[in-house]
């Protein structure tokens, strides 16, 4: 019996290990660290499309006159700190140039020192916490962060609603949400403004009667820096319960999965984020191309061809990437990372270069946009900075 | 064979498994995966054998391991996290209010002493419930114990719900080997004590043991005791093998995972719990991922085959086991030398016990 | 006036709350007090009904595909009893147990690989996902219908376990397992026949739950189902109107703590009562006495 079992489990380790590809010499790896399950499943399959679109548009690279296959090797980080760092290790094993992602703060942070130990560069697409480069030298980032974030949107809040109480709702154990409901919290409270923040464990669903709490405190905005999954519950309750206050959040938000969510409700939503549609009518019509081609993508992008910001992201970090493979003359990671700093790179979502203490691209403006209940559609409101 | 040549071989088995690895690390590039799924499995080793310590030869059926993962994890990690670090992990709490560190052996003791303190206080009430009741008494307790540690209240200790991280860790794969071993082997040795052969009387008749002259209630309440304390620090070392933590991680989820390798291992054996920790960190990890990708073998493409599939396969692997191979892989039997010497002495006489499976 | 229209709707998303653990902890109660066995893949059955409800509704209309859920998660049930407790009838109940977080651990992953790891927008119901004023406050149908609709299905349930032959040969089985079966009881159909029921009442559940909350992901089960086995202790394992009443406490409790500001402990709230009621009251509000659980 136990024979038995055994040679079970020894023949799944044999179809493994024959399964693993072999590789040719003129490929270059980039490892996508995204989540693909988990509460950001749906953002990180935005992400990773927007990487895997930009692979289908440049599919090699040239270093020192020759062309190299770039080859994406993608895994999942179940959007979890505990499962996320042997994703990392995978990725660091597989011999990758550099890494790419991910999706939440928190997972990033995680795996840090995995890809900090492995020589391995990363560069963050959407992690907007600041302790995901803090210190590094191994770890970059395209976006904005967070304290810029929540500074805009505690800005956005008084001068657009003239708020001077704020409902701020968290998830327990997240750092991305815990982080900028910080950051927003601070900045609203500079301004003059109360708030009144909440958490939620994981798991939760029932959202009705955080809703009745920010309704009895008569709160000014609701401000909620969670991911889609929860989002759309929140918003979902809060059309059912006849909520008015405005919703604003950060840029989990720009997301099919919210508009599905709120079209034809009752609600008002305004989100910060990185890209406008419309922004680039050739990125836009190429990606919306590339999403109708294939029902996997089509099904990955939450099921129609609104482009996620997130998408446009990741767009832009791979050919950051394969600036920096580039600029460095060597698939090395090493040498990768070394190039990365010098790197500057003229986007879909604007200029990126990296600041010389940690990595962090230097943005200035942030898009806000609204959803349109009745069509189904973002719109675009403005640009916010900081003044 | 005698008992003298058997420690022998014992030792140097040992010996020759430490060297293996050292060489494997000399040789091998340290990011190997290999090196990071033998590493968890010696942390979930540990903390499988503790669980089977309660489980397996006490009888008690507790879910709180979890709950004590995460005491020593952050035990660990609050004592360990180095002074000038601590403004940035405790970013929203100006540098929490811990200001010293201790060095990460002392810490490591530290956080089975938590872990076990723990257990002591909530044992006094939980360990009078019995089987199914005392599981889900436990299993509350882990989840309060969670729900506690993310407390902002607490965040000057605990950091809240956020990441602690920058506290020491090990590179070599060979740290988590030592502890973890040195740790079985206490939890080996008490096995073989009295106290293990009371604890075995207590898991086959409660009565009868208290009929024997066993303290029931003392004997549960130190097997108890003792399985926090090692579950306390194999959570101080898969802190350190993750590098962050986080008290969301330790789900009831993670209770059942640890419950699955000892079933799986066997109830009631300690080298099972330790085989069956490294195939299933090994199999769920590393080896079964491929099953994610979509996989061509010429111009076929294997049909199933996407993200998840890994895991689909995974629990089906363990429902057969649940079912077909009640026993697990040692059942109550010991991996030894002389069992194998043993079993080629006298090939023909060795039979499987079979437990009763008939039904009605 | 004011008070109370503040503070109406968390009590109304208590009692519907409330209601659909109820219905969940019908079936751990029944299953637990034949069975002696807590079905942790009774949360997961719940969570397979919101997810064949949104496949089947994609292309079904509404007054086919939900009386279909309701058959398909019976059917659900009834399979799982099947292949994963008959065979282990008499193991020891560690193992059932086991074999039940294994269950659990397959129907999740499942639906993690069916779904891609998204959650499923849940359809909306006609009629009872309109929304309606209660006295001042706004909310949707389906919180004032739901205890209304549980109290109805838990009397015909207590109806058929008193005047029915089969709910007379349950009674028996949960009093004596082994001596009902010396009475010519076929104890196989009893058992089935409780998981077919406890199936059918967790599909009504959550075709309740999710037309409130309408995310539907693969671990969204596992927490209703711990508070609603929570609930099942709580009012006394075995007895169904004490796991109604204690599922009722829980969810009104659970949302008026949230309601206090005490968000972090929403949940933990829900087992520092179970581990109270163990210690001081092991038998529960309406348990009957048994000497085997201390």
């Amino acid at each position: 019996m136990k024979k038995k079992l055994m040679s079970v489990l020894m023949a799944a380790a044999m179809v493994a290990a024959t399964a693993v590809p072999t590789f040719a010499a003129d490929t270059v790896k980039i490892g996508v660290y995204e989540p693909a399950s988990g509460d950001n499943g749906a953002g990180g399959k935005q992400e990773t499309l927007g990487i895997q679109y930009a692979n289908s548009l440049t599919p090699t690279v040239e270093i020192d006159g020759t062309e190299y296959n770039v080859e994406l090797d993608i895994v999942d980080n179940e959007s979890s700190n505990d499962k996320g760092p042997s994703a990392a290790s995978q990725l660091v094993s597989d011999g990758v140039s550099i890494v790419l992602g991910s999706y939440g703060s928190g997972v990033s942070i995680a795996a840090s020192d995995i890809f900090k130990d492995g020589g391995v560069p990363a560069m963050g697409v959407t992690c907007t916490n600041p302790q995901v480069t803090q210190g590094n030298t191994h770890y970059f980032r395209i976006c904005f962060l967070d304290p810029f974030q929540g500074t805009v949107l505690a800005n956005f809040a008084n001068e657009k609603f003239e708020a001077k109480k704020a409902y701020v709702l968290t998830k327990l154990g997240d750092d991305y949400s815990a982080g900028l409901g910080h950051y927003f919290s601070k900045a609203f409270e500079e301004l003059g403004g109360e708030v009144i923040a909440e958490t939620f464990p994981e798991g939760n669903s029932d959202f009705a009667s955080y809703i009745t709490s920010a309704k009895n405190a008569e709160a000014d905005v609701f401000f909620a820096p969670v991911s889609t999954e929860a989002a759309a519950l929140i918003i979902e309750q809060a059309a059912s319960q006849g909520m008015e206050i405005p919703m604003m959040a950060g840029d989990t938000w720009d997301s099919n999965v919210i508009l599905n969510a709120a079209k034809g409700k009752d609600v008002q939503i305004y989100v910060t984020t990185f890209y406008q549609e419309g922004g680039n009518a050739e990125f836009d019509e190429g990606m919306k191309g590339y999403i109708n081609s294939d029902s996997t993508a089509k099904a990955n992008n939450g099921g129609d061809d609104t482009i996620a910001a997130v998408s446009a992201m990741g767009f832009d970090a791979y050919y950051v990437a394969l600036e920096a493979i580039k600029a460095a003359g060597s698939a090395d990671p090493a040498a990768v990372n070394e190039a990365l700093w010098n790197v500057e790179y003229d986007g879909v979502c604007g200029k990126v270069v990296f600041d010389s203490e940690n990595g962090d691209a230097q943005r200035d403006t942030a898009y806000v946009k609204t959803a349109n209940t009745e069509s189904g559609a973002w719109e675009f409101v403005g640009e916010q900075g900081i003044n | 064979m005698t008992k003298k040549k058997e420690t022998i071989i014992n030792v140097s088995l040992i010996v020759a498994l430490l060297v293996v690895l050292y060489v494997m690390e000399k040789t091998l590039p340290s990011t190997a995966m290999i090196f990071t799924v033998l590493k968890k499995g010696a942390i979930y080793a540990l903390v499988a054998v503790s669980m089977n310590l309660l489980n397996g030869f006490t009888g008690l059926f507790s879910l709180g391991q979890a709950g004590f993962m995460l005491l020593g994890a952050y035990t660990y990690g609050i004592l360990t996290i180095p002074v000038e670090q601590r403004v940035n992990v405790y970013q929203y709490f100006d540098g929490g209010i811990v200001q010293f560190t201790v060095p990460v052996a002392v810490a490591l003791v530290a956080a089975g002493v938590v872990a076990a303190i723990f257990a002591y206080l909530i044992g006094l009430p939980v360990l009078r419930l019995k089987s199914d009741y005392l599981a889900i008494a436990t299993l509350g307790f882990a989840e309060i114990i969670r729900a506690v540690f993310q407390w902002d209240k607490l965040g000057p200790l605990t950091n809240g719900s956020n990441l602690l991280r920058s506290y020491p860790t090990f590179k070599s794969v060979l740290f988590p080997f030592i502890v973890s071993g040195i740790c079985i082997a206490i939890i080996v040795m008490l096995i073989n004590s009295t106290y293990g052969r009371a604890f075995k009387a207590i898991r086959d008749d409660e009565i009868a043991a208290e009929a024997m002259g066993i303290n029931l209630a003392h004997h549960k309440k130190m097997a108890f005791v003792i399985s926090s304390f090692f579950a306390g620090i194999s959570g101080a070392l898969l802190a350190m093998y993750q590098t962050t933590i986080q008290a969301s991680m330790f789900k009831s989820a993670m209770t059942y995972e640890i419950l699955l390798i000892v079933v799986i291992g066997g109830i009631g054996s300690v080298t099972g719990s330790c085989i069956s920790s490294f195939l299933f960190i090994i199999l769920s990890e590393w080896l079964l991922r491929f099953l994610d990708s979509e996989m061509y073998i010429g111009d076929f493409k294997v049909p199933l085959l996407r993200a998840g599939f890994r895991k689909v396969v995974f629990s089906i692997i363990i429902m057969v086991i649940v079912l077909f191979f009640r026993k697990g892989i040692m059942g109550t039997k010991e991996f030894s030398v002389r069992g194998i010497y043993d079993y080629f002495k006298n090939r023909s006489g060795r039979k499987a016990a079979k437990g009763g499976n008939s039904n009605d | 006036m004011d008070w109370f229209s503040k503070n109406l709707p968390y009590l109304l998303a208590g009692v519907s709350v409330g209601g659909q653990y109820a219905l969940i902890a019908i079936g751990y109660t029944m299953v637990y007090g034949i069975l002696r066995l807590i079905n942790f893949a009774h949360g997961d059955i719940f969570m397979v009904a919101g997810l064949i409800m949104v496949y089947l509704s994609a292309s079904l209309p509404m007054y086919i595909s939900i009386p279909l859920v309701l058959v398909l998660t019976v059917v659900l049930g009834f399979l799982v009893e099947r292949v994963a407790y008959k065979p282990l009838r008499s193991a020891p109940r560690m193992s059932v147990m086991i074999s039940a977080i294994g269950v659990s651990y397959l129907l999740q992953n499942l639906a993690l690989y069916v779904t891609g790891g998204l959650a499923q927008q849940y359809p909306a119901i006609p009629w009872i996902s309109d929304t309606v004023q209660v006295f001042g406050a706004t909310t949707k149908r389906v919180t004032v219908i739901t205890p209304f609709l549980t109290i109805i299905l838990v009397i015909a349930l207590v109806a058929l376990i008193k005047y029915t032959k089969i709910g007379m040969a349950m009674r028996a089985a949960s009093k004596d397992f082994e001596t009902s079966q010396l009475m010519g009881i076929k104890i196989n159909s009893v058992i089935s026949m409780t998981f077919i029921i406890g199936s059918f009442l967790a599909a009504v559940g959550s075709l309740l739950f999710f037309s409130n909350y309408t995310g539907v992901t693969p671990t969204v089960g596992a927490m209703p189902g711990l508070k609603a086995f929570v609930a099942a202790v709580f009012g006394g394992i075995g007895s169904i109107p004490g796991a109604v009443i204690g599922a009722f406490i829980i969810g009104i409790c659970e949302n008026i703590i949230k309601g206090m500001g005490w968000t972090t402990f929403s949940d933990a709230f829900t087992f520092a009562l179970l581990i109270v009621v163990l210690i001081a009251k092991p038998t529960g509000l309406f348990g009957e006495k048994s000497t085997d659980k201390v």
